[in-house]
Parts: C-alpha cells; structure tokens; sequence
C-alpha cells in the first residue's frame, strides 16, 4: 500500500473518491460523522434524470470499498500540518498521518423552519422535500394526507435569499420539484399540483423534458410568484399566498399539503476542521477553491483538495466527476506531479 | 396546528423587560377612542402592582402619525423624539415604555437608524439643542406598554376576579388576537414572539384562561392604514382590509379581539357598524358584532373592574354578550352615566347591527 | 343604506379555489399542446395586432386559467398565423383560437 489518504465526509462525494483513491494503490480512511454512508443522497427515492433508485446506486457505491478503511459515527477532532502532510486525530481515538486530505463534506439542508412565514413545524401538512422523498421510501408521514386534492410545491426555500443568508441558487430544486411533482400526480392523478417559482432553472440533461411532461401530461400547473404566506383554515387547509406575477394580481389557493423545496446551505458543521486547517470560505459560505473555473477541486492549501457540494451547491453527476477528478488530483499531488 | 412549534418560535423571540421604574407616555388619539385604557394602564401598574410608572404632562405627540401619513419628514420626526428622550433622562429614567403600538415602532425605528448611522444622531443632538437647549440619553430599554401587562400577566391572573371562561359552559373564550403593524413586523426581535407569530397577546389571553384563535387573515392589517383612512378616496380600501379579516375569522365564532394599538380596536370596532349597514352583515351572535377590546380593557375585566368605568360604553360594538360570558356583573341603567354619574345621553341606535 | 361615500373595494386577488376552469379543460381536450405554453411571450411579441389591440395568445390562455375575460383579445385575432410560426413548444396556436372561439360562442 502506498501513501495514508483521508477523505472527511461518506456521501457520494467521499465514496467515489475513495474507490478510485483505493484503486489508484492508497490506504484510504473514509470518515463519516454518521452512522450510515451515503449521506444526503441515501434519504432520496430516486434521482433524475434516470429516474434511478438511490438505494442501488449507494449500495453499489458501498460495495465498491468495501476494502477501504471506514469510520462511521466518528468525526475529525483535530488535523494540524506536520512532516509534509496531516496529523489528524479522530474522535474514535484513532490517529492518521496522511499525506492528502479530501474534504467531502457536503452541504446542509436549509433548516426550512426558518422560513417563519411557511409555518413548518406549525401548520400540520407543510413538509420538506426530504420529507417527502423519505415518505416516498416508505417512511410513515401523518402530514401526508392519505388523498390529497390539492398539492402545492414552494420552489427556492432559503435560496436566493439574501434574508435567509443565501445568495445562491441551490441548482437542483427546480427539477427535484418537477420530478416530485410527477411522482405525487402519479400516485394521486386526481389531485391538482402547483409549483411556486420565481425563475424555472432547468439547465441539466433532459431537465427541460422533465417540465414539459410535467405540462402536457401531468397537467401540472405552474405559477410564477413566491408564496409569500401560508395559513391554516378551520378544516385544516392550508392557504396559500402569492402574486401571480405573469398576470400581476395576487393570487390565492386553498391546498391540502405543501411540500418546500428546502434549498442546500454550506455546512457549518466543518467550520473547525476550516479553522484548523486554515481553510478559506468563500463569499457564500461555501470552501473556498483555488479558483471557480479549472481548480474547483484545490483548496489553494498543500494536501488539501475538495470534492462535491462542499463547494458550492452540485448535483450528483456533478459530484461524482468532481470526486474522480480530486482522486486524480490526490495522485498527481503524492507523486510529486 | 402544532403548538410546540409555535412555542419553539417565541422562545426564540422574548425580550427583556425590567421590572420596575418605567417613563409612560400617552398616545395621541387613545385617550379619545378609549378613554379608560392608558388610565387603567397606570391604575394596574402603580395601584395594583405597586411599580414606579411615572408619566409627565410635557409630553407630546411622537409625530408618528404625520410621519405615517408622509406630511413631515423624518429628521423632524427624529428630533420630537429626541425631545421626549430628553424628558425621560430629566426625569430620571432609562426604560421607555410608549402607550402607542406607532410610538413603539416610531422610537425604535429612530433607535435603529441612529444605531446605524450614528451622524444622524450628533445631527439631531444638535437640532435638539439648538431648537430647546435640551440633551437626552437613549433609553436602555423600551418596551410597549402591553409588553409590560405581558411582562406581569401572571401578577393579573393571580388578583383574577373574573376570567377569560365561559361561566355556563366552563370552556375558554374564543378571543381573536390582532398585533398593531408597527409592534413588531419592521422590528419582530423588538416584539414579543416576533411577527409571524407574536406572543405579546395571546400570552395575556393564555394566562386570564382564554384560546386564541389562529385564522388565516391573522397577519392582515386592521384597515387603518393611516393614509388608507385618512383620504376618504381610500377609505373603500381600509374598509376592505377589516371587512377581510372578519370574513377570514366568521368561521371560528370568536367571543372577542384583544388589540394592542391605537388604530386597531377603534377600525375593527366601528367599522362593524359601516360593514353591517352597507351589506346587512354582523359577525357576532344574533345579530351583535364581535366586541373589541383594547388588552387594558380586558386586564381591566379580568381584575374585575365596572366595565362602565372602563369606558366599554364608547364602544360602537356592544359589550355586553362578553360580560355576560364571563359573568361580569353589570347595571344596564349605569352604561350612560359618566364617572360623576351625569347622564352622558343615548346614542342613536343603528338598524343593521345589534348594539343593546 | 346609508351613504357614507365610500364602499367595500372590488378584490382583484385570482382565487384559484373560485375560478371556473371549465373551458381551459375543454380546450386542453381538444388542443393537448395548450398546456405546453411557458410564457415566453413570442407569440405577443409577433401578433399582428397585439400592438392595436393587446392580442397576445399567451395572454388569452394564461388569462382563461385566471378567470379573466379574453373574448375581445380573441375577437381580435386574424388568424395570420404568425404566433404558430414562432411558438417554440410547437403549439398550434390557430387550432387553439378556433377552438376556444367556438368555446364561447
């Protein structure tokens, strides 16, 4: 076995990093702060475009390293610069001399609670969409109605707002709304379904195929305004607010469930691997890169390198060429290339 | 509705509120639409609390109305504040405590901006000086006048001659809570339990045995809207607002509205009359409208006050099916008497709306 | 009734719950690609009377799905074609207005 590598973080990021990190010939330590791998993405049903099932695509991730060394439930206590590369100590008591470090860290799902306004944790059928993806998984939810008539979708929820802290576009809630959207008309045809967007951003491969199903065959209706408030009826609807901009009149609906599309946020949880590490963060909370162009992966730090939504919001394809193309960079690095 | 949620909320927006010695300044226009009130805050505070609440008859208007109504411009509204900043520090006090929901909203916008561009402040320092040869400290503290009857609900509940319960069926009063716009939705860290879900109200409600009503037009204006009012080519539109929020609340047949601003109780009151005369409507029982009460008016009940003596009689919407409810005694004959029992005459009798 | 020179205000709020969506279903019966309209506004944007008469086709489907009154736009039209030459989502726009004109008749 060659040099010791570290990856911090156990998502998709740090499993395809370090595949290729233990292919490449490393000892590769995969440390995940909780109990299971795969990180946001194993909460999911399915991915689009594909329509995929998450559960086999983080269990093929999983077997594919099964030879890399994993500490779960285990976080990074310290990591501090020493004999050209990392000491870093674990909170399980292990301790690791790395020549490279890969953060793959991640991002953390807007707490949408704080969004005051959309009464989650207040109204009985406001749910995330994390929520509903873990419904979808088979997760019991009491605020699902077993036959919904009325669904309604918030798209940008603590994205692209500057109140909220959030300047960015958190990238993949416009299509995870639309693919949500398809799914709860196929299991309820009968219901309405609306989505609230200020811009539709369907930039990816077949997104803007996902919309026009959504139209011409699922009938989904789309209303361009941000709710601005929701309320709860004496029958137990919620009702919404907002102004249909494409008509400019404010517009209202009465629905019996409302999913937000909770956007990503960076992840404060790192914040003292960054200090330690001397780390930059970015404008937007994000690690800072090298640059955001050709070295999105470099840290500008020796050793140091990123992968995934760490960085700044991803989608998945995005995370996973990002985690290749670190394990190369990993490589390169320790053999002085 | 889950309520733990709610409460995660207000913890997340309390205040600190001294517990004694306060500067108490009137509103305006309070003391005409609901004269007992700001007497009543003084009556509960100094008689039956025993706190320091001084009050001072130098006091003048904050010029929030005018500022709201866009005849005077800011740095002149700054100024008047500054002056009454001045009287506070004269008379020896840190914690502001303003009668009006606007006042409220009026000095802690002045606070905030001052906080932010301190220029502003040496400037309107000067104006002061040169205007009436004053100084001022900020206030340490400033608190609404309801945030302290929040702050000692309990000492109320405690003293409690009647409550917030039905007396024949012994379940709570259904009591619609609505906020004064300028409390807390410029500021919600400067409100109790912010703006989305302020608690300053429904704390009272909660502690003197009522249930508060959440119904879906409960973050929507009163109607007053100053300008909306005071042009009368606007009036249709302040009407609309408070004919709004009855329809949205109809459904949950509330036995009263506790308010906490000046402009509040007197539109959700009167306009009940204009609603009932225009479209032949009333929200309350058989024929009544649903009697609006400022939160001294009800402490004031709780405590078991005469409700003549609380001025209930001004009001357009009767009173009395909420006194009957929770069982306060009262003599019909000695609803016109004043406080020196002269006959204050009857008013005319509207057709459209119920008025005893 | 007593004047008091001043009446409750029309609302001009869409309440979805109130509209009457019957004709936009009939008509996305019979024209499938209706409901594939984003709003993009080239069909406005080329109407040969959408400058004299506020013709847009955008907007008379947008506004039967709001409860608007669009049959003066509709009355208007000229049937040109112009708006099915630029539509990107290839909606046959003529189809649309024939259909929905025969709707209100």
């Amino acid at each position: 076995m060659k040099e010791n590598v570290v990856i911090i973080g156990g998502g998709v990021a740090g499993l395809e990093a370090a595949k290729n990190l233990h292919r490449l010939g490393y000892q590769t330590f995969l440390v995940e702060k909780n109990k299971k791998l795969g990180g946001h993405v194993a909460i999911w049903h399915k991915l689009f475009p594909d329509m995929a099932s998450t559960k086999a695509i983080i269990k093929e991730m999983v077997d594919d390293i099964k030879d890399v060394t994993v500490f779960l439930d285990t976080q990074v206590k310290t990591i501090e610069s020493a004999y050209g590369g990392y000491q870093i100590a674990f909170s399980n008591g292990v301790n690791v001399h790395a020549k490279a470090v890969l953060v793959a860290s991640g991002f953390e799902l807007f707490e949408a609670a704080k969004k005051e306004e959309y009464g989650y944790g207040i109204y009985d059928h406001v749910i995330t969409n994390a929520d509903l993806e873990a419904w979808m998984n088979g997760n019991k939810d009491q605020r699902i109605p077993a036959a919904p008539k009325a669904i309604g979708f918030v798209h940008c929820v603590g994205s692209r707002d500057l109140k909220a802290g959030n300047s960015q576009c958190s990238k993949v809630c416009c299509m995870t709304a639309i693919k949500q959207a398809i799914e709860m008309k196929e299991r309820f045809p009968n219901a309405e379904v609306y989505c609230f967007y200020m811009d539709l951003r369907l930039f990816g491969k077949k997104y803007e195929d996902f919309y026009i199903n959504a139209q011409r065959d699922f009938g989904i209706h789309f209303v361009r305004g941000r709710v601005s408030e929701v309320s709860e009826t004496i029958d137990g609807h919620l009702q919404v607010k907002a102004e249909d901009t494409l008509i400019g009149r404010p517009l209202k609906v009465q629905l019996d469930m409302l999913v937000l599309m909770a956007g990503m946020v960076a992840n404060n949880q790192i914040k003292p691997i960054v200090e330690q590490a001397k780390l930059e963060i970015d404008s937007d909370g994000f690690l800072k890169s090298s640059d955001n162009i050709t070295h999105i992966i470099e840290s500008g730090r020796d050793g140091i390198f990123y992968a995934g939504a760490c960085t700044g919001t991803k989608t998945v394809p995005e995370t996973v060429a990002e985690a290749r193309a670190a394990a190369l960079a990993i490589h390169d690095y320790i053999s002085g290339l | 509705m889950i309520y733990e949620g709610k409460q995660k909320i207000w913890s997340d927006y309390q205040k600190e509120i001294p517990d004694d010695h306060w500067y108490y300044v009137r509103s305006c226009i309070r003391q005409n639409f609901f004269p007992a009130s700001e007497r009543m805050f003084t009556e509960i505070t100094q008689k039956v609390l025993g706190k320091d609440v001084y009050e001072t008859p130098y006091h003048t208007t904050c010029g929030g109305i005018a500022y709201h109504c866009d005849t005077i411009p800011q740095e002149t509204v700054m100024t008047i504040v500054a002056r009454q900043f001045a009287l506070m520090t004269e008379a020896g006090y840190e914690n502001y405590c303003p009668s009006c929901i606007t006042s409220f909203g009026n000095y802690a916008e002045t606070l905030e901006t001052w906080r932010e561009f301190p220029e502003l402040e040496a400037k309107i320092r000067e104006n002061l000086w040169k205007a009436c040869k004053r100084e001022f400290n900020k206030p340490k503290y400033l608190a609404h006048s309801s945030d302290l009857i929040y702050h000692w609900r309990e000492e109320i509940r405690k003293r409690a001659k009647h409550l917030l319960i039905n007396q024949e069926t012994g379940e709570p009063l259904r009591i619609v809570e609505h906020i004064g716009c300028h409390y807390s939705k410029m500021f919600p860290h400067k409100g109790v339990g912010g703006a989305e879900y302020p608690y300053v109200l429904a704390g009272m409600v909660e502690s003197w045995g009522g249930q508060v009503i959440d119904y879906p037009e409960r973050r929507h204006c009163c109607g007053y809207g100053f300008r909306q009012y005071h042009a009368k080519a606007n009036r249709g539109y302040s009407l609309s607002n408070t004919h709004k929020k009855f329809e949205s609340m109809e459904p949950y047949k509330p036995d009263a509205i506790i308010t906490n601003c000046p402009g509040c109780p007197y539109f959700l009151d009167r306009w009940q009359y204009v609603i009932a005369e225009q479209t032949g409507k009333t929200y309350g029982e058989n024929g009544y409208g649903i009697p609006v009460f400022t939160y001294e008016e009800i402490a004031g009940l709780v405590l078991g006050y005469d409700p003549w003596d609380l001025g209930l009689q001004l009001h357009q919407v009767a009173v009395e099916p909420l006194l009957k409810k929770m069982g306060v005694e009262y003599d019909p004959k000695a609803k016109y008497l004043g406080l020196n029992k002269e006959d204050l005459m009857r008013p005319e009798m509207p057709n459209s709306i119920k008025c005893c | 009734m007593i004047d008091f020179g001043f009446t409750l205000s029309k609302s001009s709020t869409v309440d979805l719950n109130k509209i009457d969506h019957s004709r936009y279903d009939q008509l996305v019966k019979l024209v499938p690609t209706a409901r594939m309209c984003m709003n993009c506004g080239s069909c406005g944007a080329t109407c040969t009377v959408s400058e004299y008469k506020g013709m847009s086709v955008r907007k008379v489907l947008y506004g039967i799905q709001r409860g608007e009154d669009v049959k003066a736009m509709l009355s208007s039209c000229m049937l040109c074609g112009k708006c099915t030459m630029v539509c990107p989502r290839g909606i046959n726009t003529r189809n649309l207005i024939l259909n929905l004109c025969k709707l209100y008749d």
